[in-house]
């Protein structure tokens, strides 16, 4: 059994401020987990703003360091600090997927062209009709076709189905983790379940491990294996997501899972949050001593000392 | 007798443009027809480019060329004094902007001026409205943030030192200071984390009700329109394609876009497959003959590629625009099982 992706006691500081007041910003502290290399699987990292999820991302991709620990990738460190030809190589085996396919896509560029230079960068292909086979191959992954895409501008695609071309880009190298930052909050309600079924699709027929970074625990819930949910950089509880999202523990959890709206009462106007609960969530957050212990159903919850 | 506060007459907004001799025109609001009552929540979904916003610059009458309103009338009734937005002075607009009228923004970032204080701010949209000064008016606003939860200090802010979910509540308050009638809410939750969006859905709702005013609520997110809306309107290029009550929109649509929204919606505890809907929202500068949403719809037959569903009476205060309406079935038998249990 051999390990895919290893993130090991990682932890990430950022100093911010001037000169003279200088502070210590604690992005992510002490992420520890294991994707494996045999076992596909949808692998979620939940958490609201500022808790370090994409920081945690982007260590993963290699653009930042730790500050202390270290990630793995086939036992490999993950650092951009290396040579060309081994950066190349581990990019061509990690690709992101980001938030907004507008952003993503130069508007001035052809789509097909970040596609044919994905493939002739990391396939090491030359000859064009080999190029156009492996664009089209990804693209029909994902459900689009080379001549559907083949000369159209970002503008010219909806938001769905460039989210789609930013995917299959991404497939062009067939790596065998993604690193999906909130593929669907940009993309309209109708075509969300086109994107993440597509997600849940890789990983069943393409073997893809994906890395799924939200703040939306129902998608969550509906594609993942395993779920991690962050609080102010810290996981505060990690597991099978079924188990943990129907029966969260921690309190943080809990009131993540209390704040998704419901609507199975449609109409009857339920809104209050427990302030009681948002207190005991937010008390946590500063807590000093803490650590992850297991539970009976595997999974790790962070327990406080004196708590 | 619940009161009509806004009546929308078959409003048609064009964009119209002429370059270089090229007439090009995008009809992004195409024949609408409805109402608001006081003190109700009435709920507008549709995705993006389908015209909801520029529905909304006609409801707040910012209608600048090329959009133009093309036919129809939009009344508003404020306390007996009537005005008809599309065609109105420019000085009668102004007397009712933000005092009857007014807006909670979609980004508070972008909408609060970076460089001046909140208080500033305040002063610039709400002073002369409300016609106070000094002290006087520093008092009122203080009473005001109170009742959202806001500390006095805030005034003294910059908008960079308030976290997200403080800042829309800043907006929120900017746009009910003046007790307006009516508010029109675009996206006003979109941006914000969820355990946020929880708390200012709740505070939008207590504001509401306490002034009786009725809001307009935009966004696509059906699980907020759920929990704030009383009734519901679905856009699709550029039309209303169905309105109803909110719990009748989620577990008896009659429209199969409306069913289609509903049953994608995942669900905490329910792993079963959710469709997706294919192809791509129309452009609107070339719609679909016919019924708008056909190419998309599982139902289509001949009849609605050629011909334009009405908007038809179906049920108490429920009007869908669909040949085939008495077809349409939620796709979610977990939902059909509960809200059958519910409506009957």
């Amino acid at each position: 059994m051999s390990a895919l992706l290893e993130v090991s006691n990682v932890s990430k500081v950022f100093s911010m401020g001037g000169l003279l007041s200088r502070h210590q910003v604690r992005a992510v502290e002490d992420a520890s987990f294991t994707l494996e290399a045999d076992r596909p699987e949808i692998f979620t990292i939940i958490g609201e703003s500022g808790s370090g999820k994409t920081t945690l991302a982007r260590m993963i991709l290699g653009l930042e360091l730790p500050t202390s620990g270290e990630i793995r990738f086939r036992d490999k460190t993950v650092s951009h600090r290396v040579g060309r030809r081994e950066r190349l190589a581990f990019m061509g085996n990690v690709q992101p997927v980001f938030q907004n396919p507008f952003e993503a896509f130069n508007p001035l560029k052809r789509i097909d062209r970040y596609l044919a230079s994905t493939a002739r960068r990391f396939l090491k292909l030359s000859d064009l009709k080999a190029i156009d086979r492996a664009m089209d191959e990804a693209l029909v992954k994902v459900g689009l076709s080379l001549a559907e895409v083949r000369g159209r501008f970002p503008h010219e695609l909806s938001g769905g189905q460039l989210q789609r071309c930013a995917i299959a880009r991404a497939l062009i190298p067939n790596p065998p983790l993604l690193i999906a930052d909130e593929p669907v909050s940009m993309v309209d309600a109708s075509l969300r379940m086109a994107i993440v079924n597509l997600l849940k699709a890789l990983r069943d027929d393409f073997g893809v491990s994906v890395i799924y970074i939200t703040h939306d625990l129902a998608t969550a819930y509906y594609i993942s294996n395993r779920i991690i949910i962050m609080q102010k950089g810290r996981i505060v509880e990690m597991g099978d997501a079924r188990t943990v999202l129907e029966n969260p523990e921690h309190p943080y959890s809990r009131l993540l899972k209390a704040s998704v709206l419901s609507t199975e009462d449609a109409g009857a106007g339920k809104l209050a949050t427990d302030a009681e609960m948002v207190r005991t969530a937010s008390a946590l957050a500063g807590a000093e001593r803490s650590r992850l212990a297991e539970r009976p159903d595997g999974r790790l919850v962070r327990v406080y000392e004196g708590a | 007798m619940t009161q009509d506060i806004l009546k929308v007459e078959d409003l048609k907004a064009y964009y119209q443009m002429n370059y270089f001799g090229i007439e090009r025109e995008v009809r992004a609001v195409d024949d609408i027809t409805m109402t608001v009552r006081k003190n109700e929540v009435y709920g507008i979904a549709g995705e993006s480019s389908s015209g909801k916003t520029s529905f909304i610059k006609v409801l707040a009458a910012a209608i600048r060329p090329p959009f133009r309103v093309i036919n129809g009338s939009v009344k508003y009734d404020f306390n007996g004094k009537p005005i008809d937005i599309t065609t109105a002075s420019e000085a009668e607009i102004e007397a009712i902007r933000w005092k009857h009228l007014s807006y909670i923004m979609q980004g508070s970032m972008s909408v609060l001026n970076p460089v001046r204080r909140i208080g500033r701010t305040f002063e610039d949209f709400a002073a002369r409205p409300l016609g106070l000064s000094g002290r006087a008016f520093r008092e009122r606003v203080v009473t005001h943030l109170a009742k959202l939860k806001l500390s006095p200090n805030v005034l003294n802010a910059y908008p960079h030192e308030l976290s997200g979910g403080m800042r829309q509540r800043v907006t929120i308050g900017l746009a009910t200071v003046c007790h307006p009638e009516f508010i029109i809410a675009d996206e006003p939750t979109t941006a914000l984390d969820v355990v946020v969006q929880k708390e200012v859905l709740q505070l939008i709702r207590d504001i509401q009700k306490e002034m009786g005013a009725a809001v307009i609520f935009v966004t696509h997110d059906m699980s907020v329109h759920a929990n704030v809306a009383d009734r519901v309107g679905i856009i699709y290029a550029g039309r209303l394609v169905e309105e109803g009550p909110t719990r009748e929109m989620f577990f008896a649509p009659k429209h199969p876009y409306t069913a289609h929204l509903v049953a994608s919606l995942p669900r905490i505890g329910d792993t079963s497959q959710r469709p997706a809907l294919e192809g791509r929202p129309p452009s609107l500068a070339d719609p679909p003959q016919g019924c708008r949403f056909h190419p998309r719809c599982p139902l289509a037959v001949d009849k609605c590629r050629r011909e334009v569903p009405p908007l038809e009476t179906i049920g108490k205060d429920h009007r869908t625009a669909c040949w085939r309406w008495q077809d349409v079935k939620p796709l979610d038998h977990v939902h059909r099982a509960n809200g059958q249990e519910a409506i009957a």
